[in-house]
């Protein structure tokens, strides 16, 4: 064999070296958490195999382009005394670079189409859930049911703050989780009560817009139990990053047990915020579930000190609102102020948690107004016709 | 047209000596205006081009600033340096500036000085409005930085301003980012209208557009792109002006409009806006790899046509950033199918270039360095381009930090670096001295270095789930946010290095002579290094 | 150069410079034209789950198609906090594609004031939306109601028989969002021109 030959073999041994070589390490990098989530779904691990597909493609495509370029930056470089050739066009080459890409896009295209098909088709499901997204919550209520239930950041500001140690779930943990069951499929009907969010959870493989004002659809079907963590993913606004998803994917019998239960909180809650009305809480109590309930929900916007965010958020603390007539306070909190990002929380909040943190509002940091608000006020401010038949009645 | 001459140089106060050139009459009958009226009232493409190359890398360390708050903030888990409303403040005008106020101005002052030397044109075709055309510009970026102070603070809703967060729920400055918009948007369109009328009435006999120099070529095509596609940018940001403060419901359902809309009238403007910042990168490249590889460039007229593709089939792809939005399936099939098709003529590019340099005689001064590193990494860039077509895998890079890992190795080490292999390859025209090499060499291989480390890893943390303009991250996101936040400052901090190269390099340095490059071919270089204040007053004679 | 050829290249330059000053003014009433374009396309191509504002009026002699049912689930989405309630009549409906529904929706004004909303619609799946018609709904107008009061907003629809077999569920669902403000600054004369159909019948 010519020396020429052995050369050119010797060339393509060590290149099959360095390729094996090189898939060691991309393979071990495509099991670790570095790489894309398997997720839980058939669709998820189908959009897995899609992108490593793709993935190897481009690997594949990268070795040649830089191997051949690489190649003529070692061999032909003037230093070594090459002399450049004086060849500047090829029509044949060019048509050949042209129609294989066409044609390796095309083998790309053809499983891409087909997952993608399979991942549009929300028909036949077993249960449909409406998610609404708000800044900077989610809602999720149960088609069927009366469950419905907001679900919000229950990491700590300290933890943000630097304050206490982070925890493992630190900004994708909620106070209230989406419950599912596997092995059914689910139908999610999106939409938005403000601006654009994205409801997403890498493990099902669903990202969806939520637009306001339009209803859009996915749909999963959850293979294994577990809990699975997504975040919001689409700016809209200021605690874009603390607005994470949370789903607890249970067998079906233990699902069929949250329901009974959830459906037995709805119960309890309805009596104890009926019992609430003819509440006289004490201040102290008051004070102490104004402010978790001002932690939770205010703080956001108003800051824990209430000093809120100037021309952006007003403060409350020395606000005339908060320390002035009482029914304006309420109105504020009852039914938001349109045209600004302060929400209408009546639907939100129980009349026992508005009291308690219009209480706590009024009293707290430099606010010393002394004023106690009980639910009943709210009942009465929310219900004013009813207040006044009542109040009739009991003259 | 003035036919008279003055030969000062950029920025030099050393009087230089006359150099014939090739022009008619070269005495300094007058002097060329000293002081800050030449620089305000300049007509002078070269001068002109200057401005906008200054003020682009003004803008590059301001856009750069504010990217090292954001890895600052980003360097650990939690928040300690600024309010999460600051930090979408950041994150929105790091964008803005880095797309109109560093790469684009960037890209029209190479074309300023380049265009009319390297078709033996005088000048650009309307010299007063080549100066307003700049003049706007840091009067736009005025009024966007100072909206950064006011009371409610400055945009905050990411470069795309999707509504309704831009327009109901957008601070009270959001007239001033419109404003600014506008301003940018009138100086890019009497930019292009410039540089067309330039390419099409002048140039000199003989320079058939098959001959043109691919710079040339690409930045045509770029001009035509801005023309058609920055007025649509004017209307959109208009609508949302209207929608805020005048009542219009353009984009709110309440009143009948369609916050999705929006989308599709942004990205109308903004896919086109990508290739807009990469196809004078394209001729940039196309003019150093055959220069420092001592071979033509392969395949001129493929070349041409591969462009023209990519220009026209980027109007057709602009949904591949709506996928989640809620899309019936057939459009997603169109939009990824097109997409894809895409890589075709770019893939032709990437392969003329390296068998450009195949079977070379090829050097790596530092133009070369930085174009050959724009080679691979830009199509690295273009890899990742390729998996975001894909829509069922897009469903979970979309929105997360793929995302910023592509378009910024498309951005950065694509259409930066080739403005900074320009600058090396073509300074000693500018300014008549060598810059120094060993300086290129340190900026070079710091800047190689550290935009991977701080790029390479965010392609991980986007597969791993993080989403983007969050200023907080969940815990396992950690250690990787710390290598990225260190690439970050090391970057950042390369680039001072290019700042000392460049200001040296006006200062002195060995001289060049008018072709410092042994096998660089072009008009640009039968003129003398520095290039006279006026060139081809008489066109040349082209074979 | 002489003073002819330099005239002569002013003058293309002028003149080309014209062309492109067209071609920009001409891209800025497109990037305008794209608003009722965007519903045209949609229109046309029957997506972005919009559907009919102006009541269609049924076709002469169309026909039933019995051989499929489609599962019609109903729903409103009330803004969150808004004291307004607003729940479908029935839920869900099983649907021949050319059968006319007749059902309605209950809404009521959970809060103190006297409200005016408007009840956006959307259907989903996108697709879906231009083969659903609808003959009489209160979506096409304004609705006030007073404070504490309930009332029944009726729906006339019917879905298209060449409705495409791949659909098998269809959704529509009400944003309602309190116009109360915004019709209150309006001059009365718009508001009568709007409002002139607006007659929603009161519960019994």
């Amino acid at each position: 064999m010519g020396g020429y030959r052995l050369h050119q073999l010797a060339t393509v041994r060590k290149l099959f070296i360095y390729l094996l070589l090189l898939s060691l390490p991309v393979k071990a990098l495509a099991q670790t958490s570095l790489n894309m989530t398997q997720g839980v779904t058939e669709i998820s691990g189908k959009v897995y195999e899609l992108h490593m597909l793709i993935f190897y493609i481009c690997c594949a495509i990268a070795f040649v382009v830089f191997g051949a370029m690489f190649y003529a930056i070692f061999n032909h470089r003037k230093s070594k005394g090459a002399v450049a050739a004086d060849f500047h066009e090829s029509t044949k080459v060019e048509i050949i670079w042209t129609v294989i890409p066409v044609i390796i896009l095309i083998a790309m295209a053809i499983p891409a189409t087909k997952t993608l098909i399979a991942m549009e088709d929300t028909s036949k499901s077993d249960l449909t859930i409406k998610i609404t997204g708000s800044q900077w919550k989610w809602h999720y209520s149960y088609f069927g049911e009366e469950i419905e239930f907001f679900s919000l950041l229950a990491t700590s500001s300290e933890e943000i703050d630097g304050i206490k140690e982070k925890g493992a779930n630190y900004l994708l943990e909620v106070n209230n989780p989406l419950v599912l069951p596997i092995n059914k499929k689910i139908r999610f009907l999106l939409t938005s009560d403000d601006v654009i969010h994205s409801w997403w959870v890498p493990d099902f493989a669903v990202k969806k817009d939520t637009v306001p004002g339009f209803i859009n659809e996915a749909w999963t079907k959850i293979d294994k139990p577990g809990i699975y963590r997504g975040q919001c993913a689409e700016l809209c606004g200021q605690a874009h990053g603390f607005m994470p998803i949370v789903v607890h994917a249970m067998e079906e019998d233990d699902y069929e047990q949250w329901l009974i239960g959830k459906r037995q909180d709805v119960e309890r809650q309805k009596i104890e915020a009926a019992k609430a009305l003819a509440n006289n809480m004490p201040l102290d109590q008051l004070m102490t579930i104004g402010e978790k309930v001002y932690l939770e929900r205010c703080s956001v916007c108003h800051q824990p000190n209430g000093m809120g965010l100037p021309a952006v958020f007003p403060a409350i603390n020395g606000s005339p609102i908060a320390t002035g007539d009482i029914s304006l306070h309420i109105d504020t909190i009852v039914n938001g102020r349109s045209g600004t990002a302060m929400q209408a929380f009546a639907l939100q909040l129980t009349d026992q948690e508005i009291a308690a943190v219009i209480t706590y509002q009024r009293n707290a940091w430099d606010n010393k107004t002394g004023d106690v608000i009980q639910a009943s006020d709210i009942n009465a401010f929310k219900n004013p016709a009813e207040a006044d038949k009542k109040s009739e009645e009991e003259q | 047209m003035k036919t008279s001459i003055e030969s000062n140089n950029i920025g030099s106060t050393i009087e230089s000596e006359l150099v014939a050139s090739d022009t008619a009459s070269s005495h300094d009958d007058h002097h060329a205006p000293s002081g800050w009226t030449r620089w305000v009232f300049s007509t002078n493409h070269k001068d002109i081009g200057t401005l906008y190359l200054i003020f682009s890398l003004t803008m590059f360390f301001i856009g750069g600033a504010m990217a090292m708050v954001i890895r600052a903030e980003l360097f650990q888990p939690g928040l300690q340096l600024v309010e999460p409303n600051f930090f979408n403040q950041m994150t929105t005008v790091h964008g803005l500036i880095m797309v109109f106020g560093a790469v684009m101005p960037a890209f029209t002052g190479l074309a300023n000085w380049m265009i009319p030397m390297m078709i033996g044109a005088p000048d650009m075709a309307l010299p007063r409005m080549n100066n307003l055309s700049f003049w706007i510009l840091p009067f736009a970026f005025l009024i966007l930085l100072a909206s950064l102070f006011t009371e409610g603070g400055g945009p905050n809703f990411g470069w795309t301003f999707y509504a309704p967060l831009s327009t109901t729920y957008s601070p009270d400055s959001t007239a001033l980012f419109v404003f600014s918009v506008h301003i940018m948007g009138i100086s890019s369109i009497m930019g292009a209208i410039n540089v067309i009328v330039t390419i099409f009435n002048m140039r000199a006999p003989g320079m058939t557009l098959m001959k043109m120099p691919m710079f040339v070529w690409t930045w045509l095509i770029t001009a035509f792109l801005l023309i058609a596609v920055m007025p649509v940018l004017a209307g959109a940001v208009t609508m949302v002006l209207t929608d805020k403060y005048f009542g219009t419901s353009f984009f709110d359902a309440a009143g009948g409009g369609d916050p999705v809309m929006f989308q599709h009238i942004f990205w109308f403007f903004g896919h086109p806006e990508v290739y807009i910042m990469i196809l004078p990168s394209f001729g940039i490249v196309s003019a150093i790899v055959p220069a420092f590889s001592g071979k033509k460039l392969f395949g001129y007229n493929s070349m041409v046509y591969a462009t023209v593709s990519i220009a026209l089939m980027s109007f057709l792809v602009w949904a591949h950033h709506m996928f989640t939005t809620g899309m019936p399936v057939f459009a997603e099939l169109f939009f990824m199918y097109c997409t894809m098709l895409i890589s075709v003529p770019t893939g032709v590019k990437v392969f003329n270039w390296v068998a450009t340099m195949w079977r070379g005689s090829l050097t790596f001064e530092t133009p070369m360095l930085f174009a050959i590193a724009f080679i691979v990494l830009f199509t690295i860039g273009g890899f990742s381009g390729l998996m975001l077509a894909i829509v069922p895998a897009d469903f979970q890079y979309h929105d997360t930090y793929f995302v910023v890992a592509h378009f910024h190795y498309v951005l950065v080490s694509g259409a930066v670096f080739s403005i900074m292999a320009a600058a090396y390859y073509w300074l000693p025209k500018w300014t008549g001295n060598m810059y120094n090499q060993r300086l290129s060499l340190w900026h070079f291989w710091t800047s190689l270095i550290s935009v991977n480390i701080l790029f390479f890893p965010m392609h991980f943390l986007g597969l791993a789930g993080m989403p983007r303009r969050i200023p907080d991250y969940a815990i396992q996101f950690a250690d990787v946010n710390q290598i990225v936040s260190i690439g970050g400052f090391a970057f950042g901090l390369s680039q001072l290095l290019f700042l000392w190269v460049v200001i040296k390099c006006i200062k002195g340095g060995e001289k060049a002579p008018a072709k410092p490059w042994e096998r660089a071919e072009g008009l640009e270089w039968t003129v003398p290094s520095p290039a006279p204040h006026h060139t081809f007053d008489q066109p040349p004679k082209i074979d | 150069m002489g003073i002819g050829e330099k005239k002569d290249k002013q003058k293309a330059n002028k003149a080309l410079t014209a062309k492109l000053l067209f071609a920009v003014v001409a891209m800025f009433g497109f990037g305008y034209a794209l608003v009722p374009l965007y519903d045209v396309m949609c229109d046309a191509l029957g997506i972005n789950g919009k559907t009919n504002k102006v009541a269609i009026d049924q076709p002469h002699g169309m026909a039933i198609d019995l051989s499929r049912t489609i599962d019609v689930e109903l729903m409103a989405h009330i803004p969150s906090g808004m004291l307004w309630q607003m729940k479908p009549k029935v839920r869900t409906l099983q649907v021949h594609p050319g059968q006319v529904i007749q059902t309605a929706y209950l809404a009521k004004n959970l809060s103190q004031q006297d409200t005016i909303v408007q009840a956006v619609p959307s259907v989903s799946p996108g697709i879906a939306a231009t083969h659903f018609n609808k003959m009489e709904c209160f979506c096409f107008t304004r609705q006030p109601l007073k404070a504490g009061e309930s009332t029944e907003l009726g729906l006339v629809f019917y879905i298209e028989p060449d409705i495409p077999d791949s659909i098998h569920t269809l959704t529509l669902s009400y944003t309602v969002f309190d116009i109360t403000d915004s019709v209150e600054q309006e001059p009365k004369s718009v508001a009568m021109l709007t409002n002139s159909t607006a007659t929603p019948r009161r519960s019994e």
